[in-house]
């Protein structure tokens, strides 16, 4: 019984010390992670790794502005000191006055608009080493694991975050990123028996997460914050009547 | 093409004089100098030229005829004095030159259009110069030669055409040509008194009788020879030179190459209190070969590392081949950066802007200038006129971001004609086609009725509404014209989140 305590401690101390190895840099205060609200408890630690390569997959127009809504409200709580942020693409959609509902003033982000994708990677991992910026967004369809591996390397030195938004990828080839996700939009949050569009709300699935649990969930941007979306609040609720 | 003025300062040292002495303006009085034991006079005011006194009379005869005419001492200055004027030009043109005793030579290519066109150009040199109490003629040309010719001995309208030059030299008299007296007196003996008598003989024959200078006047009047301006000041651009004793082929060596001419450069920048926004490599190869790459900033800078640097992304583009012998650094675009800015900008290295910029100049080298910028607001409600473009990273914004206007996450370039089927008219449709799928509205917002800018163009007003389907997706869509006026067509322009 002694043992297997010592055991547990050992291994704790241990999965703790190859978190902070592996690759994903964790800052030591807690502030500085980024609050996802309901999103926490799946990362390691409960705190969102930021510091690494995020994959968000979309494969139409619709899921696609879902996924720039998702990951500019993610933006926007990664971007809470002065620094700015660079923005990678080469058919850019995403219109600048429509991050304001995200709590993102635009002419904070730098736009680097490529004609071709040749350039993509290069201009990415330079950002990347560049320890002033925020973070750094990329539009790739496809990206090789090698050159993700590359820009992995290069967070680890500077520790500045990278969004990778991939529309209509060939494949979901199993990569080093840190986390992967996949956004689709669902019908809008609105108070009952009120007419018009709410706020926005999705399913976010967390498809992999390093050393954490992956998951489903509804979530809604209320202008703030994510928040947890109509039905968990419903299944919540429904547990509190039965509780009761 | 190149196009030159020539002015011609008629009385320069005569008005020189009345300029100091003001008594002496509107007088008949000349300049004298003596010349083998006499006294002979060099140049006349204006009055005495029109009594008929020339430059080259012995003082004693003028005297004779008008004893009362007023002399004085030739000032031996004058070189100078047409060298400050040549200074002076500098306001119309940078390459201004000294042709002859008393006339200056502009080269006005590319200056003319600030003035309005060479005539207003011409109109205000003239005028400038007159008003500063100097009689002046001038003419404008396409070779030094033709527009020299034209203000001395032209006639006609003195700002020639491009391509004008030979038909106006026909009439002008053999001396526009600035022979020596010799040959002017023999062609005027064989009757030869208008350029264009002779202008078309067969070169040998003008040769044979003439000699070979007739030859080369006519050439450089018509441009067909090249005839050089030698500047007063000559530009003194930002270049600098380096020669190798054995053609470098390496990349170490290059680079070497580009750190040693960067330090010249630097080291004349920091004198001058400078910064290079741009500069170019210029690599002369061994087989003649030309390679040339070249870098720009974001802002002024003449901090070596950083310059090495943006130099050093591009080597990789340079093809030694057999070798290079010459490297040539040069900075054609250079600014102020005063030794207190570039303090500033050494204490601001741990700063984060500073390396913003760095990057962005980094990236700039490879990928262009154009492919980075930022978006500011404009006060515009017209969706794409609303933000405007910058390539300034530290610009901020003049008005503030709109609050309470919902704006798509996603929008599309141009707006997607939809077919739609709206049930009352100023409502929402009920379903729309996009791209041949059928999306039934759910919910819907709006509108939002944005007019166009009639001052900006002419055109149908927008009414915006954002709907949602029933499968989550969110739409921003308008209508273009009203009911009844117009036939109204429906447009998708943008997604929600």
């Amino acid at each position: 019984m002694k043992q297997s305590a010592e055991r547990n401690e050992v291994i704790a101390r241990l999965r703790g010390e190859i978190l902070s190895s592996g690759g994903t840099v964790f800052s030591s205060h807690s502030n500085d992670h980024p609050d996802l609200g309901p999103l926490n408890m799946a990362f390691p630690g409960h705190c969102f790794p930021f510091r690494g390569t995020h994959e968000f997959i979309s494969h139409n127009s619709e899921t696609a502005a879902a996924t720039l809504g998702f990951m500019a409200g993610l933006l926007s709580r990664i971007m809470k000191g002065p620094e700015m942020a660079v923005w990678v693409s080469v058919h850019r959609t995403l219109f600048p006055p429509g991050l304001k509902t995200f709590c993102i003033v635009p002419d904070r982000i730098i736009f680097i608009d490529l004609v071709s994708e040749k350039e993509m990677l290069w201009v990415v991992e330079e950002c990347l080493k560049c320890n002033a910026l925020a973070a750094v967004v990329g539009e790739v369809p496809d990206i090789h694991p090698i050159a993700l591996r590359r820009l992995q390397l290069a967070i680890e030195k500077s520790g500045v975050p990278c969004l990778l938004h991939r529309h209509r990828p060939r494949s979901v080839e199993n990569t080093v990123c840190t986390t992967r996700w996949m956004i689709t939009p669902v019908a809008s949050l609105m108070d009952e028996g009120l007419p018009g569009v709410g706020y926005p709300q999705w399913q976010v699935a967390l498809l992999k997460v390093r050393n954490g649990k992956p998951g489903n969930w509804r979530l809604t941007w209320d202008g703030q914050q994510f928040q947890l979306g109509s039905t968990e609040r419903m299944e919540e609720q429904n547990i509190y009547t039965k509780a009761g | 093409m190149k196009r030159y003025m020539a002015v011609w300062f008629r009385h320069l040292a005569a008005d020189r004089l009345a300029l100091r002495y003001p008594g002496l303006r509107q007088q008949p009085f000349v300049l004298v100098a003596p010349e083998r034991g006499r006294i002979v006079i060099r140049s006349v005011s204006r009055e005495a030229g029109q009594l008929g006194i020339l430059p080259g009379t012995v003082l004693a005869d003028a005297r004779a005829v008008y004893p009362d005419l007023l002399y004085y001492d030739e000032d031996p200055s004058q070189d100078k004095l047409l060298a400050s004027l040549a200074i002076w030009c500098y306001r119309f043109t940078p390459i201004t030159g000294i042709d002859g005793p008393d006339g200056l030579i502009l080269d006005i290519s590319g200056c003319t259009h600030l003035w309005g066109g060479e005539e207003a150009y011409f109109e205000s040199i003239v005028t400038r110069l007159q008003a500063g109490g100097y009689h002046v003629r001038a003419a404008i040309a396409d070779t030094m030669a033709a527009a020299w010719a034209v203000a001395r001995y032209g006639t006609t309208h003195p700002v020639i055409a491009p391509g004008g030059q030979a038909a106006v030299m026909r009439d002008l008299p053999p001396e526009a040509l600035r022979l020596e007296m010799p040959v002017i007196d023999r062609l005027r003996k064989l009757g030869l008194t208008q350029t264009g008598l002779f202008m078309d003989m067969p070169p040998a024959v003008l040769r044979r009788r003439f000699g070979q200078q007739v030859l080369e006047r006519l050439g450089k009047v018509l441009g067909t020879l090249p005839e050089l301006l030698v500047p007063v000041q000559p530009p003194d651009p930002y270049v600098e030179r380096l020669p190798c004793f054995d053609p470098i082929r390496t990349a170490p060596g290059i680079e070497l190459a580009i750190r040693k001419l960067l330090e010249m450069i630097c080291q004349r920048l920091q004198q001058e209190e400078k910064g290079l926004r741009k500069a170019r490599l210029v690599c002369y190869r061994t087989d003649g070969g030309l390679q040339q790459v070249e870098i720009g900033t974001n802002s002024p800078v003449r901090n070596l590392e950083h310059l090495s640097r943006l130099f050093e992304l591009k080597i990789d583009t340079i093809e030694p081949d057999l070798g290079i012998e010459l490297f040539v650094m040069e900075a054609p675009v250079v600014e102020g950066l005063t030794t207190q800015q570039e303090r500033l900008w050494d204490l601001d290295t741990c700063g984060k802007k500073d390396a913003v910029t760095k990057l962005l100049d980094r990236l700039e080298s490879r990928i262009g200038a154009a492919a980075i910028h930022r978006y500011l607001p404009e006060e515009h409600h017209w969706p794409e006129r609303s933000v405007r473009q910058t390539t300034d990273v530290h610009e901020a914004a003049a008005v503030a971001w709109p609050e309470h206007l919902i704006r798509p996450v996603s929008l599309l370039g141009a707006p997607v004609r939809i077919e739609v089927s709206a049930p009352i008219p100023d409502y929402p449709p009920m379903l729309f086609i996009h791209k041949g799928k059928i999306h039934k509205v759910v919910k819907a917002d709006g509108p939002e009725r944005i007019e166009r800018e009639w001052w900006i163009e002419k055109g149908l007003q927008r009414d915006y509404y954002q709907v949602e389907d029933e499968e989550g997706g969110r739409y921003w869509l308008f209508r273009s014209g009203h009911y009844g006026e117009h036939k109204p067509e429906w447009f998708i322009h943008g997604y929600f989140a």
